[in-house]
Formats: structure tokens, C-alpha cells, sequence
């Protein structure tokens, strides 16, 4: 017996363990960027009369980028970022924009 | 009745207790089902939840019960949390990050308890009335969604293109098809080769994370895209091409994780986060309308 009680021989491995130990981080140092997209764009939004939320997600989003965008002053981006430089089109990234830009080349 | 933290009312000795609706708001991180007395439908059973949890600017959190569901709040300062001092704070990423955090450990604990439905950062009340009040009317909205994710976790997938990796076809087309062209003419096209053969890079990329979120969502009980991260908040310059959580069945973690090791390839670097508390399957709008505020 090992001093926790549990049989030593007993496979100690929880189901998801692979995918646990791969992507568990204590609170303190998940990712602020991770945390975001949740706390931006997850969780029950209520909204109404006598509550005070961030309904408004631009609100924030935009404040974010405005003070990146200060902080950091303007850095070169990669052009094989650029669908995603001016604030992410999830659902473009197949779509007509690259048609348009292989005419102009 | 309010209940009064002795820590909050020293912290802001300028806050009047005699006028909570002016000085202090009900910041809500939660909501549970009821665990101890079995009266909530979920099914699977709540651990105790620590006893001195704090959240937001430090306050203690408390339970607020009302029939079978408990919101968990804490008491935040309006003089911080007012619809004005919020918008400028907003500008300010270090509040953001406080907040997020305090907000975050909250949850975390709360969810590592049992099945919680997070609520959106900055959801806060004039008091706990109104917190009751909101349990009451969205009663079945709340039991719904605890059953969704009960027992489930969220995992996050974000695959990014590989900047390292050589364009898959280089340059054999190139002098394939260049019979006499100046040296100009050369120089232009092989640049746009090189465009081309970025370009292709990127569709396979995007491509190859397109089949990859199709095959997690096979598994998962439900799946929903991020939008791409801000290369200055990642810190990653590569072209993020798929930003995507997954709710998941424990039983099915193990063949979700399998998944991922199939796309590590030349084309994608791929990241796993979480578990997370099912923060990107709880974001529905319970509003009637637009946020009135609190002022």
C-alpha cells in the first residue's frame, strides 16, 4: 500500500490523463490570451435592467487593441498572418479574399 | 439583508452601509446546483466547495441559494465597478487581468466541485436580491445548460501554420516553365512563385486545421471556434488557423488526445489547453434586452 491507501499495483492513470498532463496548468499561469477568449466570449451573458455586464464584447475588445496597440507601437506582422491582422475572420480563411489577392499577383 | 464582509467595508471605510445599492455590487461568477440537499436535477454530486474561496479585489465569495440552483458572488465596490469607472478600467490590461484571474480561480474551484455554469467576466448586481431574482426567472434556463456539461470538460485546440516548414513545391515549376525571359522577368517570377508557394502552405495549413476541428467535434460533444488570437497577446507570430474548444466526455479523452498526435505535422504545430470549466459552452444570452447598468 502506498502511505495515500491506494494499492501500489492499481493503474493510477485517470481517464484523459494524456490529455491532462499535456494541457493542465494552475491557475496562475493558464495564458491571459486562453482566458480571454473565454471570459470575453463564454459564460452566460445576462443582461437587463438591474445588472451591470459586459454584454457589450466590442467594448472591451476594441480597449484591448487600442492599449496593445499603444503599448506595443506598431510591429511588422508576417504577411502570412494576414487574414487574421485586423482582428480575425474565423470563417475566411478558405474564403474570397485570397482569390482577390492571387489576381493581383 | 445584505451581508456585510468586514474586509470590504475596511478596505472602503467610505462605503455606506446604510446605502448598499450605492456603494457595493454583487459581482456573480456562478451558478451550481444546489449539491448537499439533492434537491437540483443534475446528476452527478457536488464536492464540497473550499470554504475561504476569494475573488474579485480580494472579497470572500458566497453562496446565494434559491431553489436548487446557488449563485456564487462576492461583494466588489461600485466606486470600481460602476458603469463609468468600468469603461475607463477596461483600457487598462493589468485591472483586466486582475479581474480575469480573481474571476478564473473562482471558477475553477467551483467547477473542480462539480457541474458550474460560469457567467460572463464583469456580471455584476445591485444586490442579492436581484441575484435571487435572476435564479428565479432562469431557473430552467440554468438547469439546462448544468446538465449539458455536467461531468464534461472543455479542452482547448489551437493549431498554428509552421513557419519552418519549406513551400511543398519549390522550384523545379519554376525553370520548367522559364524559357527566355529577362532577368527581370525571372526575378518577378520566381517571387511570385515564392508567393504562390507560401500560399499553398497556407491553404494546405488551413486545410489540414479544418479536418482537425471536424475530427475533435466527432468526439466531442460539442465544439465551437475562437477567433484567431492577436499575435501581441499570444506572443506567437505564426499564423494561428484554428482556435477551437471542445466539450468532452471523459470517457472520449483519451481518443481526443489520440486525434491531436495525428495532426503534429509539417503543416501545424498544434496546442492543447484545459481542462477549462465549460466557459465556451455556457455563453448564452439570458437578457431581455440591453444592459441597463447600474448607476
Amino acid at each position: 500500500m502506498t502511505p495515500g491507501g491506494t494499492p501500489a499495483y492499481l493503474p493510477e492513470r485517470p481517464r484523459g490523463a494524456a490529455l491532462a498532463d499535456e494541457g493542465r496548468l494552475p491557475p496562475e499561469r493558464v495564458a491571459l490570451v486562453d482566458l480571454l477568449d473565454r471570459l470575453l466570449a463564454g459564460g452566460v451573458v445576462i443582461t437587463g435592467d438591474i445588472v451591470l455586464s459586459i454584454a457589450d464584447v466590442d467594448l472591451v475588445r476594441i480597449s484591448l487593441r487600442a492599449l496593445l496597440g499603444s503599448v506595443r507601437g506598431t510591429e511588422p506582422f508576417d504577411p502570412l498572418g494576414e487574414p487574421y491582422a485586423e482582428g480575425g475572420r474565423a470563417t475566411d480563411i478558405r474564403g474570397g479574399r485570397r482569390e482577390s489577392e492571387d489576381d493581383r499577383w | 439583508m445584505r451581508d456585510h464582509h468586514p474586509a470590504m467595508s475596511e478596505n472602503h471605510p467610505a462605503l455606506s452601509q446604510n446605502h448598499p445599492g450605492v456603494g457595493q455590487g454583487v459581482y456573480l461568477y456562478a451558478v451550481t446546483p444546489a449539491g448537499e440537499n439533492g434537491t437540483a436535477g443534475a446528476s452527478v454530486e457536488r464536492a464540497e466547495r473550499p470554504p475561504d474561496l476569494r475573488g474579485v479585489m480580494g472579497g470572500v465569495v458566497r453562496p446565494v441559494p434559491r431553489g436548487g440552483l446557488v449563485a456564487h458572488v462576492s461583494d466588489v465596490p461600485l466606486d470600481r465597478f460602476g458603469e463609468e469607472p468600468l469603461r475607463r478600467s477596461l483600457e487598462d490590461l493589468d485591472w483586466v487581468e486582475g479581474v480575469a484571474r480573481a474571476h478564473h480561480r473562482v471558477v475553477e474551484a467551483l467547477a473542480a466541485a462539480g457541474p458550474t455554469a460560469p457567467v460572463r467576466l464583469v456580471t455584476v448586481y445591485t444586490g442579492e436580491e436581484q441575484v435571487r431574482d435572476l435564479l428565479d426567472l432562469r431557473h430552467d434556463d440554468f438547469t439546462e445548460i448544468l446538465s449539458r456539461v455536467a461531468g464534461r470538460r472543455e479542452w482547448g485546440v489551437k493549431a498554428y501554420l509552421r513557419r519552418d516548414t519549406p513551400p511543398p513545391s519549390p522550384a523545379p515549376a519554376a525553370t520548367a516553365a522559364g524559357g527566355g525571359d529577362s532577368p527581370g522577368m525571372a526575378y518577378l517570377r520566381r517571387k511570385k512563385e515564392s508567393l504562390r508557394g507560401r500560399e499553398d502552405l497556407w491553404r494546405a495549413a488551413a486545410e489540414r486545421a479544418e479536418l482537425l476541428h471536424a475530427e475533435l467535434g466527432q468526439i466531442a460533444v460539442a465544439s465551437r471556434r475562437h477567433r484567431p488570437q492577436d499575435p501581441q497577446l499570444s506572443g506567437r507570430s505564426e499564423s494561428m488557423v484554428l482556435n477551437g474548444a471542445y466539450l468532452v466526455d471523459p470517457a472520449r479523452e483519451e481518443e481526443f488526445a489520440a486525434v491531436l498526435g495525428g495532426y503534429r505535422d509539417r503543416f501545424l504545430d498544434v496546442e492543447l489547453t484545459g481542462p477549462w470549466a465549460p466557459y465556451s459552452f455556457t455563453s448564452i444570452d439570458l437578457g431581455a434586452g440591453r444592459a441597463g447598468g447600474v448607476r
